[in-house]
């Protein structure tokens, strides 16, 4: 029923995905001392700087984004600093969370970030390319009857995977096995990112084999 | 409602409970035999062809002075020059270190590790029977009863030595009438720093001078006690170190050439102060030797030991004294005290090296073999093995003796290994276990809680159902256990009380199980439709939803040594999990905003829905307030935490030391200040919350405690703290005024607390009632009572009728806290009651506070700001519990009766637990805040009750107030319905009246609501009786697992009492409820 869009998401995934696999492969290559765990912070900017460029070209490519009422450039830079502002407010509020769930406040407030950055990045910027800057409507695709397409759908299983993801791995923290992954916040960025490709994989797949029950309420 | 039913369903839940874990307990805390024989001169022979007495001959030493220094760490006793800026404890008694640079032939002090447990009654018995202690002696700590095993004491009194001891009265106790003579003082009073020691000095030299005496005991306490009390980084500590220094050396200077000095401590101490677990900083103390003549062979050598352990002391004193190494002893001795091979003769006397040590591998051989004569617990490989090393050791030195060359030196270090090995495998093993014990106690805790689940699945039939249907599983139960006591006195003549209460506990579960089933597939012929829910429980989809895949984490988290190292910090993590899962699982449902207009009104979907956006809207910013002060609440929370010893870099939070510990006057007055604010807040916001709703008009005694017992008790509790946190040595002339306010301050709050609680208990209602006169009623619109007319029913029926009718109109007045009466014009009801809305929770929250504010006295003064969190937090999860359930309600999502869904129940649970750490506590032994029984009773106790239930309630508090605090989940969503919708439709509000009009649901879900905390609590208890059980034998069981159970299974203990306490408070106010009513009635009606 839906086939055009199972397509075109599964293959806007697989090049966020191999985007994400570049990011950490390409700077090993490029970059003496480059590795995933011994500078984490700078795989962690690289991999949400590929997933935010190129999910926001595949998006506006492929014209996922809500249509603009008005087409006056005054109107357009106003949304993308609307962007802006709420993609920044999103590291905050993340940053936020992250800290009262029990991350150190002051010691390692750069490393919180970084993962409230990446967090944001697999996240809200999704939320913002499929709906815009629009909390109401965030709020809104985040419950049962909320959906109003594929894409929508397709967005609360990504976001839900991220987010589990992240709360899962924070798990092995306090355990005593003094590996290199237990440092944070690689435990939590390593969880975030497994949980969005698991995402990735499974949003056209669940798509795909509930496509029957699938029905959405017109706009 | 049915009380009686609910009641005593809780109670065989629970004492269901309290069976599996007593016999659980029984066969997992370790026991060791106690060998009675003593050994005698007999025993001790020497190999040669002389076969001279042991006893008879000259010993080295003819007498011997232990000065024993409680807590006498290897820190205080070392001396470093180069250090400029020593701590209060550090470089305080130089003397040891000086005398063993500056006489190397007549001194030596080393580290003298002790075995965990370290208290001192276990270290006392460690240090004279020479043994290994087991767990399970820890809680004989209290009452310390006589040894029995043969000890050094026993020994030397048997070869007619006099033992002339003076300090601490353990040993009074545990070496009763053994002494030629005997000083001791009291010890239990930890903030008295002076009197053991002053006792024991103003016998000490003289005693030393005079010849009445072969071997002397002192042991100071005031180390220890200025350790408990101040921490030893404190000035206290350096002048009483100091003080010790001099003692030191007087006694130094007083003895004889034959005589041998021992200076020692029985443990170490923590950081805090504090001992009792097995860190490195608890078990190392200091050893100090001693004699005016020269002792050692030369200066130390390569040969050293780093380390004594403490079991050496008894055969190395033993043999230097000249009698039998105590029978049970697995000491080996300290070799660098007597002199090599063929030194011995002309000055020196006594046994040479070798000599000494084969007398000691005899001794210890032969306690192997009774030992494992009696109890089958060593490994017999390793017995094997042990035998044979002694076998062809001791043929080894039998041939070299005879035949009159000398050993050689190898066989010295291999009889030594030989000892080493002895005492390692001792040490390993007596970890000895009932594995049918801890089966059947497993086995019946995990039926325990699937009953417990069970129970809180089919309350609504359970308690329909005449007696809770509990009559045949309690007769099943009596008839097992007497007939099991009867079988085992038949066959063994015996009977043991364990197996008795396991048949009946097992018994009693299955007949529940299998009328459960009876019962679950009845409903369903019954009610027809309605019945399919009990049907299809128990499948995974139902079980495996977020609220309680958060106690199954919870659970696993157990199993891992790390996170039960981490637990505050692991609780707090899931309860913030599941506190965000709330509002985003209303989301999910659609009910936290308003729906949108366009797509759900044009489809149709919701019929019509009573709810107007304002209210939704109010209900959201209520609920997500509530989840900002909850969240808020629980950061702040992770501030007051304690420190384990394995958490390496963790600072201990500064509001636990108590204010007399603090040196900065300015700081001391902020954080007092921060309490008493605190305090106030506390009793301010219970009494504005009862304010609110109407519940002070009264005159009742709850109206009265409310009133005046809890403002003074609040006054009284700020005072004693200013009191105690006054330092000593200011106002030296109030002191007797201060002494007497350190008395009767805590007492008179004590005494307030049993009052308030006693008028709540007395007098619950809160009910003002104001009667109209007769003649408005008679005017009134509604119909006269009916019941006039038909004369000749009983008393009893009329009240049945006429209930409603009245009720009907109370509810038409029902207004709380403001004074604005019926609606209607001429039709003023006959009766109008304030506060009848909240008449089941107002009592439940001033008891609840009550208790907190005195659990609160029990703690040091900084833990007020805990508390205050504590009721911030529990007043956001009533709230979010409430709009969540008036969001639900609001779309007719829900109306299960008063059903009090999972989540709120393993949030309330888990914040018990979050609190518990959060107070300051931890589940260690060291952790216990002795200080708690001392309050109220600073010159010690006579018994042991007291104190005992004193620390219980120091420890538990979190448990106990969240267990009296349950109900109040049922009642609040009631309470708030007024802000709610449902006020709006005309109707009036009822709030908690409603429970009134369906007894049959109050009590069903009172006990949903209890089953379900207790199988939160029991789920946790079982998670870590199985961690015990599965890891008996990791490293870390004794340090982590094992206390971690202990505190879990009397945290449940404590939780199902308070519980009890709270359930059985709510029926106490539901039975005035019912008198009142019945009270009423007549009054109205004539």
């Amino acid at each position: 029923m839906w086939d055009h869009e199972i397509r075109a998401m599964a293959s806007s995934h697989a090049i966020i995905a191999a985007s994400v696999f570049m990011a950490t492969v390409l700077p090993a290559v490029l970059l003496p001392g480059f590795s995933v765990y011994g500078s984490h912070l700078l795989w962690l900017y690289s991999v949400s700087g590929a997933v935010t460029a190129v999910s926001v070209a595949v998006f506006w490519l492929l014209g996922i984004t809500p249509p603009t009422k008005k087409h006056t450039l005054g109107y357009k830079l106003s949304r993308l600093f609307r962007s802006c502002l709420y993609f920044f407010l999103s590291c905050l509020f993340f940053h936020t969370v992250v800290v009262l769930y029990g991350a150190p406040l002051i010691e390692s407030a750069l490393e919180t970030f970084s993962l409230a950055v990446l967090l944001t990045s697999l996240t809200t910027l999704r939320c913002l390319c499929v709906l815009g800057p629009n909390v109401q409507a965030w709020i809104r695709v985040f419950s049962r009857h909320g959906a109003m397409s594929v894409w929508d759908t397709c967005l609360q299983i990504t976001v839900a995977c991220t987010v589990v993801g992240a709360w899962v791995g924070a798990f092995p923290i306090p355990l005593d096995w003094d590996r290199p992954w237990q440092v944070w916040p690689i435990s939590c960025s390593l969880g975030a990112m497994i949980g969005f490709l698991t995402g990735l994989v499974a949003a056209p797949a669940w798509i795909h084999y509930h496509r029957r029950q699938l029905t959405y309420k017109c706009k | 409602m049915k009380g009686l039913p609910v009641l005593s369903l809780l109670l065989w839940m629970s004492s269901m409970f309290f069976v599996g874990l007593y016999l659980f307990v029984g066969g997992f805390l370790l026991v060791r035999l106690e060998v009675n024989r003593t050994s005698g001169c007999e025993d001790v022979l020497h190999p040669g062809q002389d076969l001279v007495d042991f006893c008879r001959a000259q010993p080295r030493f003819r007498r011997a002075v232990l000065l024993i220094i409680d807590a006498l760490k290897i820190d205080f006793a070392r001396f470093d020059p180069n250090n400029t800026m020593p701590r209060p404890y550090q470089n305080k008694l130089p003397v040891l270190q000086e005398t063993a640079s500056s006489r190397p032939l007549q001194s030596r002090l080393y580290p003298f590790r002790a075995d965990p447990p370290t208290t001192t009654m276990q270290r006392i018995k460690g240090f004279t029977t020479g043994s290994l202690p087991t767990f399970v002696d820890v809680g004989n700590n209290f009452a310390s009863s006589a040894i029995l095993e043969d000890n050094l004491i026993h020994q030397l009194g048997k070869e007619g030595k006099r033992v002339v001891f003076m300090g601490d009265d353990t040993w009074e106790n545990l070496f009763p009438k053994k002494f030629h003579r005997s000083l001791p003082f009291p010890s239990f009073n930890v903030k008295d720093l002076h009197t053991v020691d002053n006792g024991i000095l103003q016998h000490l030299y003289n005693t030393i001078i005079g010849d009445d005496w072969d071997v002397l005991v002192a042991h100071f306490l005031g180390v220890d006690h200025c350790g408990h009390r101040f921490g030893p980084d404190h000035p206290a500590m350096a002048d009483k170190l100091t003080q010790m220094d001099g003692v030191i050396r007087s006694v130094m200077d007083r003895l004889q050439n034959d005589t041998l000095l021992v200076v020692m401590g029985d443990h170490g101490m923590t950081d805090t102060g504090d001992h009792g677990g097995e860190s490195q900083k608890e078990t190392d103390a200091a050893i100090f030797l001693y004699s005016p003549s020269p002792i050692f062979p030369g200066p130390p050598t390569q040969n050293e030991p780093d380390v004594v352990p403490q079991t050496d002391l008894v055969p190395t004193l033993a043999l230097l004294l000249g009698v039998p190494i105590p029978y049970s002893s697995v000491g080996q001795v300290l070799l660098p005290l007597f002199p090599p091979h063929g030194q011995t003769g002309g000055a020196v006397r006594g046994l040479s090296q070798l000599e000494a040590l084969w007398i000691n591998a005899k001794q210890v051989n032969r306690f192997l073999e009774t030992y494992s004569g009696m109890a089958k617990d060593i490994p017999p490989e390793s017995l094997l093995q042990l035998k044979d090393q002694f076998s062809r050791l001791s043929s080894e030195y039998l041939s070299s003796v005879g035949e009159g060359r000398s050993p050689s030196q190898q066989l010295a270090s291999s009889l030594q290994a030989y000892l080493t090995s002895v005492r390692d495998t001792c040490r390993s093993t007596w970890a000895r276990f009932n594995p049918l014990k801890m089966a059947a106690g497993l086995s019946i805790l995990a039926l325990a809680c699937l009953m417990c689940f069970l129970l809180s699945e089919l309350s609504v039939v359970l308690v329909r159902e005449v007696g809770g249907g509990l009559k045949v599983p309690v007769v099943a139960a009596l008839a097992a256990g007497v007939g099991v006591a009867a079988a085992q006195l038949l066959s063994q003549g015996f009977m043991e009380l364990t197996w008795c209460l396991a048949a009946g506990a097992f018994s009693s579960e299955l007949l529940f199980f299998w009328r459960a089933r009876r019962l679950g597939s009845s409903p369903v012929s019954k009610n027809g439709t309605k019945g399919v829910k009990s049907g299809g429980w128990l499948t995974p989809r139902r079980l495996l939803i977020p609220p309680l895949l958060v106690p199954l984490l919870r659970c696993a988290s157990l199993l891992s040594d790390s996170y039960v190292i981490a637990e505050g910090r692991v609780v707090t993590f899931l309860l913030f999990s599941l506190a965000l899962y709330i509002p985003v699982h209303l989301n999910w449902d659609g009910l936290l905003l308003p729906p949108s207009h366009d797509p759900l009104k044009s489809a149709g979907l919701l019929p019509s829905p009573a709810l107007s956006p304002s209210t939704v809207r109010k209900e959201s910013s209520v609920l997500l307030s509530c989840l900002g002060l909850l969240v808020g609440s629980l950061y702040l929370s992770l501030s007051f935490h304690g420190c384990r010893e394995e958490q390496g870099s963790c600072h201990p939070s500064s509001f636990l030391s108590p204010l007399s510990r603090f040196q900065d006057s300015q700081l001391k007055n902020i954080h007092y200040i921060l309490s008493v604010l605190s305090l106030g807040l506390w009793t301010y916001l219970l009494r504005r919350c009862l304010c609110h709703y109407g519940n002070l008009n009264s005159s009742s005694g709850t109206v009265f405690t409310a009133r005046w017992v809890l403002p003074l008790l609040s006054v009284s509790l700020g005072l004693h703290w200013a009191v105690s946190a006054t330092p000593e040595d200011s106002f030296r002339n109030l002191g007797e005024l201060i002494r007497l306010a350190q008395l009767a301050l805590p007492r008179a709050a004590f005494c307030l607390l049993g009052l308030g609680l006693a008028l709540i208990w007395l007098d619950p209602l809160t009910v003002f009632v104001k009667t109209r006169a007769a003649a408005s009623s008679r005017s009134s619109s509604l119909p006269p009572p009916r019941y006039r007319a038909s004369t000749g029913i009983s008393p009893q029926a009329e009240l049945h009728h006429l209930i409603p009718q009245i009720y009907q109109r109370m509810r038409r007045s029902l207004e709380d806290g403001e004074l604005s009466g019926g609606g209607e014009a001429g039709g003023r009801p006959t009766v109008e009651a304030y506060g009848l809305g909240s008449v089941y929770s107002a009592p439940v929250l001033l008891f609840w506070g009550l208790l907190g504010v005195g659990l609160l006295l029990l703690h040091p003064e900084g833990m007020a700001v805990a508390f205050l969190l504590l009721l911030l937090e529990m007043g956001a999860l009533l709230h979010i519990h409430a709009s969540s359930t008036t969001l639900r309600g609001l779309h007719g999502a829900y109306s299960d009766g008063f059903c009090v869904p999972w989540t709120p129940v393993v949030l309330w649970s888990l914040a018990a637990t979050q609190f518990f750490h959060a107070t300051g506590h931890l589940p260690t032994f060291p952790s216990i805040q002795w200080g708690a029984a001392f309050v109220g009773f600073p010159d010690g106790h006579t018994g042991t009750v007291l104190p005992a239930s004193l620390v219980t309630l120091n420890t538990f508090a979190s448990q106990i107030l969240f267990a009296v605090g349950c109900p109040l989940l049922l009642f609040w969503p009631l309470l708030c319905e007024v802000r709610g919708g449902r006020g709006e439709e005309g109707e009036d509000a009822v709030m908690e009246m409603r429970l009134r009009e369906n007894p049959q649901q109050f009590s069903s879900a009172l006990l949903q609501l209890s089953t379900r905390y207790l199988f939160v609590h029991g789920a946790q208890v079982f998670a870590s009786v199985c961690a015990a059980a599965i890891l008996r034998r990791h490293l870390m069981v004794w340090k982590v697992f094992a206390p971690k159970l202990m505190f879990e299974a009397s945290g449940f203990l404590v939780s199902c009492v308070f519980l009890l306490i709270g359930v059985s408070l709510v029926l106490r106010v539901d039975l005035a409820v019912g008198r009142w009513f019945q009270r009423l009635i007549p009054e109205s009606s004539r």
